[in-house]
């Protein structure tokens, strides 16, 4: 078992540090306190081909493996969550369903412009009353045979890169049958829906603790008819289309999380070596040291589940068949807490200046938060790990 | 069009300067990077690619192997070919010897445009591109702050002390550029791999072109190091206080003393 990266991955996670600490870092701050979308940012991300490290050539991507992406997602995060945040949604919850379900015509109308950076990509599968409890899902899409479209109509809510995104995956029920009980359950289907389809609006702007920079937004269909084409995937097949999605979610989530984790970890340590109280560096005091030493090790525990997850999905990308799904779970609980565990540890240890929002990792304590929360819970997160183990 | 852009990989200097006991520096033990007027010459080439059909970007480099690295990284910002000349008798060399080396790999190549950066910020000479230039007898335009292809010719504005000159030559020519020439782009991931899957040719003495022995690596280096240091720490100084008139004399016998007047 070899853990050193290759040359390859040693010189992208170069490139993806230098891009970070040049184009990014300096406009974290105004990005969190302004809650503007970074625009400029995510073209010059777009430029670079940020936004299709793991997609194929063949459509438009860098042709890297999931490792470099998750590299990517974590460069990012260690100065800019928001930043973080917009790839992995892009990538994971828009392009990587496309790239796996999609035909070849909707990969070339599609996938495309996703990998290329022309287009942004979201995905919407919460509603109002359905987050964790996908059967809560109230958003209908029915088929007009005669004029080969889909009629959506229902809302979802919370959705990150929304109304900035041009292209969405939606998960829609488009059948009501009985199962083994008698009982009645809807069927889902995924659907692409590109924006400014007659039909599809959207609602309000959220106002979040954290990752404020992320526009996130409910979207609204009323009537909105798209091509019979766009269904993705077979028909009735949408929950295993978003359940393998978010399995690859949790991944780029846990490379967020991750990355916030240690960008706090770093700016403690130079804050702690710089702080005196007492006559010395609180670095010099035997609790800072042991916090340290907590924080570090569990930050590198928490690389190792990333990175292995990150690997298992490359082995499925081979082979289409190895099962990632408990090592992203595993890898997203653990970096989640782990992120929430020591930014909240990094802003004891600058003590007052921790709570003023000039440092850093007040921001990164409040973005931590949300690893926790969204693409599963941690609890959901718990629920697939051990439905695997009793199985 | 065939563009040949020589970089160099250099010492990062945030990580510290380490030499060797003969007083070159230890590359092996450095943290490096590509010397940041090369780079500005990659990138100026690199733009002349995307502007015009057919051009093809050939980046040599002479060095360790290790060298290799900032071929791939040339690679990964879009450079077509890498070359990497590397050989135990080229180690050593100073400007001279590095020019007939780089001359001597060049000879090789067909080109129609040779960037070089102006200087590398380790040795800060700014000789071996004006000389590979003389070793092959084509024209040199330094210091470009701006480079313009018109036909077979190339424009530069050449950054002078107090003014700019609009230089004209006629290709085959060779440039050496300045780091504020541009901005240079970054490397892309998909770029990162496919350097890496590329072959890079490696060449050593033998297959250089019209070169003598003489004038190669340490020993054909007309230039000798007599001493190397990193950052001397200076005295704290001496401080005298005194009438303006016994202020100047006691300067000028301090000078003298030292024989610096």
């Amino acid at each position: 078992m070899d853990f050193s990266l290759s040359k390859k991955h040693e010189m992208a996670r170069e490139l993806f540090k230098e891009f970070a600490e040049t184009e990014v870092k300096p406009f974290a701050q105004e990005t969190d306190e302004t809650e503007h979308f970074p625009t400029a940012i995510v073209d010059k991300m777009k430029k670079y081909g940020f936004m299709g490290i793991p997609i194929e050539k063949e459509f438009g991507g860098q042709g890297c493996d999931p490792l470099t992406y998750v590299m990517c997602v974590e460069e990012l995060s260690k100065v800019c969550g928001t930043t973080g945040v917009i790839v992995s949604a892009h990538t994971s919850l828009c392009a990587d369903p496309i790239q796996t379900y999609g035909t070849k015509e909707q990969k070339e109308k599609f996938l495309v412009p996703l990998a290329n950076g022309e287009k942004l990509g979201a995905f919407g599968l919460t509603e109002p009353g359905a987050g964790t409890d996908a059967q809560g899902v109230q958003t209908k899409a029915v088929l007009d045979e005669e004029a080969g479209e889909w009629i959506l109509n229902g809302s979802k809510c919370f959705i990150t890169n929304g109304k900035e995104a041009d292209i969405y995956i939606i998960i829609a029920y488009t059948d009501i049958v009985e199962d083994k009980r008698g009982r009645k359950v809807k069927k889902f289907s995924a659907f692409i829906v590109e924006k400014d389809t007659p039909g599809f609006t959207f609602g309000t702007k959220e106002k979040k603790m954290g990752i404020r920079g992320s526009a996130t937004y409910e979207l609204i269909f009323q009537d909105c008819r798209i091509p019979k084409d766009n269904l993705l995937g077979p028909r009735g097949k949408g929950f295993p289309v978003a359940m393998h999605t978010l399995d690859g979610g949790r991944i780029g989530i846990a490379a967020q999380a991750l990355g916030i984790a240690e960008g706090a970890l770093e700016r403690t340590i130079e804050y702690t070596k710089e702080r005196k109280q007492f006559g010395r560096a609180i670095a010099a005091q035997q609790n800072t040291q042991f916090q340290l030493a907590d924080m570090a090790t569990k930050v590198e525990a928490a690389k190792l589940l990333v990175y292995k997850a990150a690997m298992k999905k490359a082995q499925y990308q081979e082979d289409h068949k190895t099962s990632y799904s408990v090592e992203a779970a595993m890898a997203k609980l653990f970096a989640a807490e782990v992120a929430m565990e020591v930014t909240t540890k990094a802003v004891q240890l600058f003590g007052g200046y921790g709570y003023i929002r000039e440092y850093d990792v007040e921001r990164m304590m409040r973005d931590a938060k949300i690893t926790e929360i969204y693409e599963g819970t941690s609890e959901v997160q718990r629920m697939v790990i051990s439905g695997n183990l009793l199985k | 069009m065939k563009i040949v852009v020589c970089v160099k990989q250099v010492p990062d200097t945030k990580g510290g300067v380490k030499f060797n006991p003969d007083g070159t520096l230890d590359r092996a033990a450095m943290l490096t990077i590509m010397n940041p007027d090369d780079k500005a010459g990659l990138e100026a080439a690199l733009r002349i690619k995307d502007e015009y059909d057919d051009v093809e970007v050939t980046v040599l480099t002479m060095g360790l192997p290790k060298a290799e690295e900032v071929l791939r990284e040339a690679m990964a910002m879009g450079a077509d070919k890498g070359i990497l000349v590397t050989d135990r008798v080229l180690g050593g060399a100073d400007t001279w010897a590095t020019s007939t080396t780089i001359a001597g790999a060049i000879r090789n190549l067909e080109y129609d445009l040779i960037i070089t950066g102006r200087q590398a910020i380790d040795g800060d000479t700014a000789q071996v591109g004006p000389q590979i230039s003389e070793h092959l007898g084509i024209p040199v335009i330094s210091y470009a702050e701006e480079i313009k292809i018109e036909g077979d010719s190339v424009v530069v504005k050449r950054q002078y002390e107090d003014r700019y000159h609009m230089v004209k030559a006629k290709m085959p020519c060779l440039i050496t550029a300045l780091s504020e020439l541009n901005e240079p782009r970054y490397m892309t991931p998909g770029g990162i791999f496919d350097a890496y899957d590329a072959e890079i040719t490696v060449w050593g003495r033998d297959n250089l072109k019209d070169v003598d022995d003489a004038n190669l690596g340490l020993k054909g280096s007309p230039t000798k190091i007599a001493k190397a240091s990193d950052k001397v720490r200076k005295g704290a100084g001496e401080k005298v206080t005194l009438e303006s008139d016994e202020a100047a004399n006691y300067i000028m016998s301090k000078l003298l003393e030292k024989h610096i007047v």
